[in-house]
């Protein structure tokens, strides 16, 4: 019921194209915000491979393991490195300052970055650097060029090359296919499930409220629709003197 | 009933409820389209009412605004909820409105003697125009800071004192904290004077009564009804019939607002835009700026206009009058009927056409600016004015059916 609302409300609106990248296709990722096992996979990625540089200063820890299902206990030891205080949201210890120091540019705080970049594109973008010698971290990616970010997941999807193609329009190559060069410690399949619950994750942290939203949302319409029909017939009821 | 009789020796409130609900005499025939002016003041309600309540968590501050908008969300208990209350209401009440002024435009409700009923309509939309604008800058996100940006500086276009302008409006030489500050106090204020001048509209409608869709004047037909010998013989009285009906739909209304409001509060990127969940950059323009779909036909009017000498005033100009035409059309409608019903094809076309390029050129004004974009959007401002300016002409040599002299069914 509430998938179909919500597919039905995104087939009538025509969604509007304005992700960075632009031209590079983006693949579709299918998330599911139930899937606890997911979101507890995705949570553990996020804290051992973003929480480093990037925060999610508006999420806090104690509501995250309420909505996941993980208790306290499990809360502390397996996913609280840079606080203890159960209550406190997921900050990080590097300065801005420093960061743009090292970067070249401050990370981004993650809280909202689903909301405002899309699941597809976050899907896209984690699974699409490349080696490129000239810069400074030694990868680029397809989908944002020049990003200051490293490829801090190596270890598990390994080292790929992009091959592009000439672009018969004249500008810029146009990308093509990755080929993987040195395998990582996860099958391409394995990598792609990986960033999947990871992404799963960033869109619970980016809407933490979502399930509760659409539990109440079914009350409501419910409400309203036997409201409606007690309206019309009350009106109908008045009206009969009048027609 | 002693209490009744105490308050009424005191205060008029049976005069009052009598000669505004309960013996009101509006004509029978309402139809669908008669239902958007009480959405519009159930609107205007839910917009104060959440708004007051995100107002008790909300920081006006440049550093503290998004953050404080996120802590309403997550953290502040129904905090989701009031702020999707207010930011898809925000939608409903430009959609209700739209619908509201076309009804006006079919029907011709904004013909003699209801010029001023209208104008107080439009100086109402204008009212709304403005207190919108300065609350899209408060959750301080991408689309709020470049939004507001863009806009503040079409003031700047204003030869001379265009610079000054920009500078008095601002507060700053650019967007900043004392701007955020002064949007604050007048999105807080704005919305009090709008709920008193809908008033005023309302009490202008209670003088000329209410115009239907046959555009006939109820109170020069025939007298004599079942609740008085007096009223109008066409009209029944607005409580409790169009009171029940009024429920009915808002009933309808709710069912929508709360499909949007839980199941796509974002609505595609059109109710919120998704670079305003990334905070405001001052130093990172976002590659796209569009503002918020309900400015978007006028926003693509000021871009179809060409700069002169490098000036976007005429743009600007251009923009303001397509506004501003709006006061005049009591005027311009030289028809001798009031009613679409009874009106030619000529003037129905037209209607088509307006319809069509105000669908249009709000499209346009969200997509980035084309060659081909621009040409459709400069050929949809034409008929846009056209619509307007040349309809002296067009309604009065149009062929009109013959008007009954009661309201039909």
């Amino acid at each position: 019921m509430k998938r179909l609302i919500s597919l039905f409300l995104l087939v009538i609106t025509p969604a509007l194209g304005l992700a960075a990248g632009g031209n590079v296709h983006l693949d579709s990722v299918d998330i599911d915000p139930r899937d606890r096992a997911s979101l507890q996979r995705g949570a553990k990625f996020f804290v051992n491979y973003c929480l480093g540089c990037h925060s999610a200063k508006y999420q806090r820890y104690n509501r995250m393991a309420q909505d996941i299902g993980l208790t306290e206990e499990q809360l502390k030891n397996n996913l609280m490195f840079t606080s203890d205080k159960i209550g406190s949201t997921m900050e990080i210890g590097m300065s801005p300052a420093d960061a743009n120091v090292y970067f070249g540019t401050t990370p981004p705080d993650l809280s909202l970055i689903a909301r405002s970049r899309g699941v597809d594109w976050l899907y896209t973008y984690l699974r699409s650097f490349y080696i490129d010698e000239s810069r400074p971290f030694g990868v680029n990616n397809v989908v944002f060029k020049d990003v200051g970010m490293p490829h801090v997941m190596w270890d598990l999807q390994g080292w790929q090359r992009a091959v592009f193609r000439e672009n018969e329009h004249g500008g810029d190559p146009v990308f093509e296919r990755f080929e993987l060069v040195k395998p990582g410690s996860m099958t391409p399949g394995e990598f792609d499930g990986a960033i999947r619950d990871l992404v799963n994750f960033l869109d619970y942290v980016g809407e933490p409220y979502k399930l509760e939203r659409q539990r109440l949302g079914v009350k409501v319409l419910l409400f309203l629709a036997v409201f409606f029909v007690l309206a019309y017939l009350l009106k109908k009821e008045y009206w009969k003197d009048v027609h | 009933m002693s209490l009744l009789s105490w308050i009424d020796e005191r205060y008029p409130l049976t005069k009052v409820w009598n000669e505004h609900l309960a013996k009101y005499y509006a004509p029978k025939n309402f139809n669908f389209w008669y239902f958007f002016g009480s959405l519009a003041i159930l609107v205007l309600v839910n917009q104060i009412v959440t708004g007051v309540w995100l107002a008790m968590s909300y920081k006006p501050d440049a550093n503290l605004a998004f953050g404080s908008v996120e802590y309403i969300m997550r953290d502040v208990n129904w905090g989701w909820l009031i702020r999707y209350m207010h930011s898809t209401g925000a939608s409903a009440f430009f959609i209700v409105i739209y619908l509201h002024m076309f009804r006006g435009l079919i029907y011709g409700s904004y013909r003699q003697p209801r010029e001023l009923l209208w104008i107080i309509g439009v100086i109402i939309y204008i009212l709304m125009m403005a207190t919108a604008f300065m609350g899209y800058l408060l959750p301080w996100g991408q689309m709020s800071f470049w939004g507001a940006q863009v806009i503040v500086n079409l003031f700047t276009a204003v030869p001379v004192i265009g610079e000054d302008l920009g500078v008095w409006i601002r507060g700053d030489y650019v967007i900043s904290d004392v701007t955020l500050n002064r949007f604050f106090a007048l999105h807080f204020l704005l919305p009090f004077i709008l709920a008193a001048v809908v008033f005023v509209h309302i009490v202008a409608l209670h003088k000329v009564g209410s115009n239907n869709p046959d555009g006939i004047e109820i109170k020069k037909g025939p007298k004599g009804n079942r609740w008085s010998d007096s009223a109008p013989a066409d009209g029944i009285p607005f409580h409790p019939y169009y009171s029940v009906k009024d429920v009915v739909g808002v009933a309808g209304f709710l069912f929508l607002f709360a499909l949007v409001l839980f199941f796509a509060p974002e609505m595609g990127g059109f109710f919120l835009e998704y670079p305003n969940f990334e905070p405001a950059n001052p130093m990172k323009t976002p590659e796209h700026i569009a503002p918020v779909w309900y400015f978007t036909p006028f926003y693509a009017i000021l871009r179809a206009v060409p700069s002169i000498a490098g000036s976007a005033f005429p743009g600007v100009v251009a923009m303001g009058i397509s506004i501003a035409l709006f006061f005049f059309l009591p005027w311009l409608d030289r028809s001798p009927v009031k009613s679409i019903r009874y009106k030619g094809p000529i003037f129905k076309t037209w209607i088509a056409i307006f319809v069509i390029c105000f669908v249009v050129l709000g499209y346009l004004g969200v997509q980035p600016a084309t060659p081909g974009k621009t040409l459709l959007a400069q050929i949809c401002t034409i008929l846009y004015f056209a619509f307007f300016l040349l309809m002296p002409i067009y309604s009065k040599i149009d062929k009109t059916k013959p008007v009954p002299e009661r309201v039909t069914k």
